[in-house]
């Protein structure tokens, strides 16, 4: 028990809390802003993968890493446009296409990571992100070093947390989002445009999901392996519902999950020798299916989720 | 401007025609990473066709590819044919797998000609309980199947590294995480001398038959198919709809435990980690080309198999990333899906401002 404390006054336990929950923060605004326009996007977990690749890659090809963040962040919208033209005007199951734009977007980024690099054995790699050091901001007790060992992407997940708050519930723009998602009808009779809406919320929701996956690249990592991204999309269509589609109840989800993922692999070295290593691995990815059975029976779902809207149709 | 109308009477040549096309399209689709890694595309789908017809060997390989195939194409095809999101297949075909090698490897001592029987009754029990524990999560709790079948995936795969590290770990093994060999009496015997293809591919077209006979003709495939297609209707005729979705979770995660069965005891012989590459996602393509039918099922898993092993035999002899394959399954799913999409609705033109 005292271990238990002692592990949790650490301040590196709460830096790599922060940098676990860092891809996750990215990954459930991302579907936030896509189930809050009534859209599920399964594409999550082969955007992921498609912002791993294409980040690093540019990075590789001499992009710089802000530069691999843009190209990053584009290639997410480019398969958020497939799965918003499959779903919204054409009003397809979001289910199967979701899970079409995984496999499809997988299978691209593996084709041409292998085709770009035929014959490696140890990937090649990039100068990652290094930790912002602030010179008097570091030196603050405990904060400092929880906060100051982040990479600028983390800052960035952090930024986009009060963003998409922002926009969410300060703006004309997130009313309207919000509204395309509980009844399409009546936004149409405000004379707005329901399938502009929700494309862009798609996008904008994709795009940030790659950012999930180019951090695993650029910052927690330096390259890009197979299977690296590990069902991180998944948990994070979980954790949305656990966060009930709210940007700060999402921060606190990601940051409860990387907290425990964090702990997770603290016991792991401290009682390896008692308990086999993968019941720890298994850790994460029960804690999703636990945090969605508590959430689920009261989760108010956007109410037009996963139901299709055509232009003249009651 | 144009405008989407439904169509009144579609037509029955887009069922068949739909799934073919999508095919057709996806591999005619696959010339661009083909020129993209600087390769014929001509060239490469001779190597291809040769890769799956050219020998009895190439075909027999190609039905071996295409029995796990059927398998969870038939446990995608029937649950989501109640609208009961089995993402799942991939956590429960292992689930099958190390039932199959718990049971057959010798562990427990049984005499030599039950232990088959046995063996894919206790596997298609493991996948049943695979896929009945989350549609509880979700008839109880109203946690999405969705999520919780894809979480599973993760979770039985470490179960399974845990289970090949220690009890189920060969003491032949030289330290490897694989299982000791499936007993001989154990064996799905193989079909053909000197050839891969094994008699789960017969299990696999039996089922098959009889999940189209049940589906078209019984009463339990009404009810299912009144559950999929409205719930609350159902309901309302008198349908118990909790106990029609735990039947067929049952069914549907028994079938993708005997795909793990079928590859252990008829190809393998032993279970390692990398048993399946992704035959439970797999499984959702083949159902969705087949249009959620049983025989079509079949077809389907036929098509991708040969996809696979025409890429493979392609990829040897050309250089090309045998995630080619990978890519061209991906694009044929979501080419069925706009294809579903023309056969339901027409797109009219409509000149000028006509609300």
């Amino acid at each position: 028990m005292m271990d238990l404390l002692n592990i949790l006054m650490t301040e590196s336990f709460w830096a790599a809390s922060l940098r676990i929950a860092t891809p996750l923060i990215f990954g459930v605004l991302g579907a936030l802003i896509c189930e809050r326009a009534g859209v599920l996007n399964l594409g999550i977990e082969g955007i992921f993968v498609v912002g791993a690749m294409c980040g690093w890659m540019a990075v590789w090809l001499g992009a710089g890493l802000w530069g691999g963040v843009l190209v990053a962040a584009l290639a997410g919208a480019f398969f958020g446009l497939l799965h918003a033209i499959l779903t919204v005007p054409l009003g397809l199951s979001q289910h199967v296409s979701g899970l079409g734009i995984t496999l499809f977007a997988t299978s691209v980024s593996y084709y041409t990571y292998r085709t770009a690099l035929p014959d490696v054995s140890s990937p090649p790699r990039i100068e990652p992100f290094r930790a912002l050091d602030i010179p008097i901001l570091s030196d603050l007790p405990f904060l400092g070093p929880v906060l100051f060992q982040q990479t600028a992407l983390t800052w960035l997940a952090l930024l986009m947390v009060a963003l998409v708050w922002y926009v969410m519930n300060r703006t004309a723009l997130g009313v309207a989002i919000k509204a395309v998602g509980d009844n399409p009808g009546s936004v149409d009779a405000q004379g707005l445009s329901v399938y502009g809406l929700r494309m862009g919320a798609i996008l904008a929701g994709s795009a940030l999901m790659a950012l999930g996956g180019a951090f695993l690249t650029m910052s927690a990592f330096d390259a890009f392996f197979f299977g690296m991204v590990n069902g991180r999309g998944w948990v994070c269509i979980a954790l949305v519902i656990f966060a009930s589609w709210r940007p700060g109840k999402a921060l606190l989800g990601a940051l409860l999950f990387g907290a425990f993922d964090a702990l997770q692999v603290r016991l792991q070295t401290e009682m390896g020798a008692l308990v086999p290593g993968q019941v720890f691995l298994m850790a994460p990815y029960i804690l999703s299916i636990i945090a969605l059975v508590i959430a689920a029976r009261s989760a108010d779902y956007p109410r037009a989720l996963l139901t299709p809207w055509f232009k003249g149709q009651r | 401007m144009i405008r989407i109308e439904p169509r009144e009477n579609p037509s029955r040549v887009f069922a068949v025609g739909i799934p073919i096309l999508s095919a057709v399209i996806s591999l005619a689709f696959a010339a661009i990473p083909l020129l993209a890694a600087g390769a014929n595309p001509i060239t490469a789908y001779g190597e291809m066709i040769k890769g799956v017809f050219g020998s009895v060997f190439a075909v027999s390989e190609m039905l071996t590819r295409a029995t796990p195939l059927i398998f969870t194409g038939l446990a995608a095809a029937l649950a989501f044919r109640a609208k009961l999101w089995n993402i799942g297949a991939e956590g429960q075909l292992y689930l099958g797998a190390i039932a199959a090698v718990a049971i057959g490897s010798g562990v427990l001592d049984i005499s030599g000609i039950l232990l088959l029987p046995l063996i894919i009754v206790l596997g298609a029990a493991a996948g049943a309980a695979g896929m009945m524990a989350p549609t509880y999560l979700k008839v109880r709790f109203g946690a999405d199947e969705v999520v919780t079948t894809l979480l599973l995936n993760f979770i039985i795969l470490i179960f399974l590294q845990m289970m090949l590290e220690g009890p189920l770990q060969d003491p032949m093994g030289l330290g490897w995480p694989q299982s000791a060999p499936v007993l001989d009496q154990g064996v799905l015997p193989p079909l053909m001398d000197r050839m891969r293809v094994h008699s789960g591919l017969i299990l696999a077209l039996v089922l098959a038959a009889i999940a189209q006979f049940m589906l078209a003709r019984s009463v339990w495939g009404f009810k299912l198919r009144a559950v999929g297609e409205n719930a609350a209707a159902a309901r309302h005729a008198g349908i118990n709809v909790r106990r029609s979705l735990f039947g067929v979770a049952a069914i549907s995660g028994a079938l993708a435990g005997l795909a793990g069965v079928s590859e252990v005891a008829g190809l393998k012989g032993y279970l390692t980690a990398d048993l399946s590459p992704g035959f439970g996602y797999t499984g959702i393509v083949v159902a969705m080309l087949a249009g959620l039918s049983p025989v079509g099922v079949v077809i389907a898993a036929l098509f991708i198999a040969s996809v696979f092993v025409g890429a493979d035999s392609m990829s040897r002899a050309m250089g090309v990333s045998s995630f080619l394959a990978d890519l061209v399954v991906s694009m044929s799913l979501l080419c069925v899906l706009v294809g579903g999409f023309l056969a339901k609705y027409r797109i009219l033109r409509t000149k000028g401002a006509t609300a």
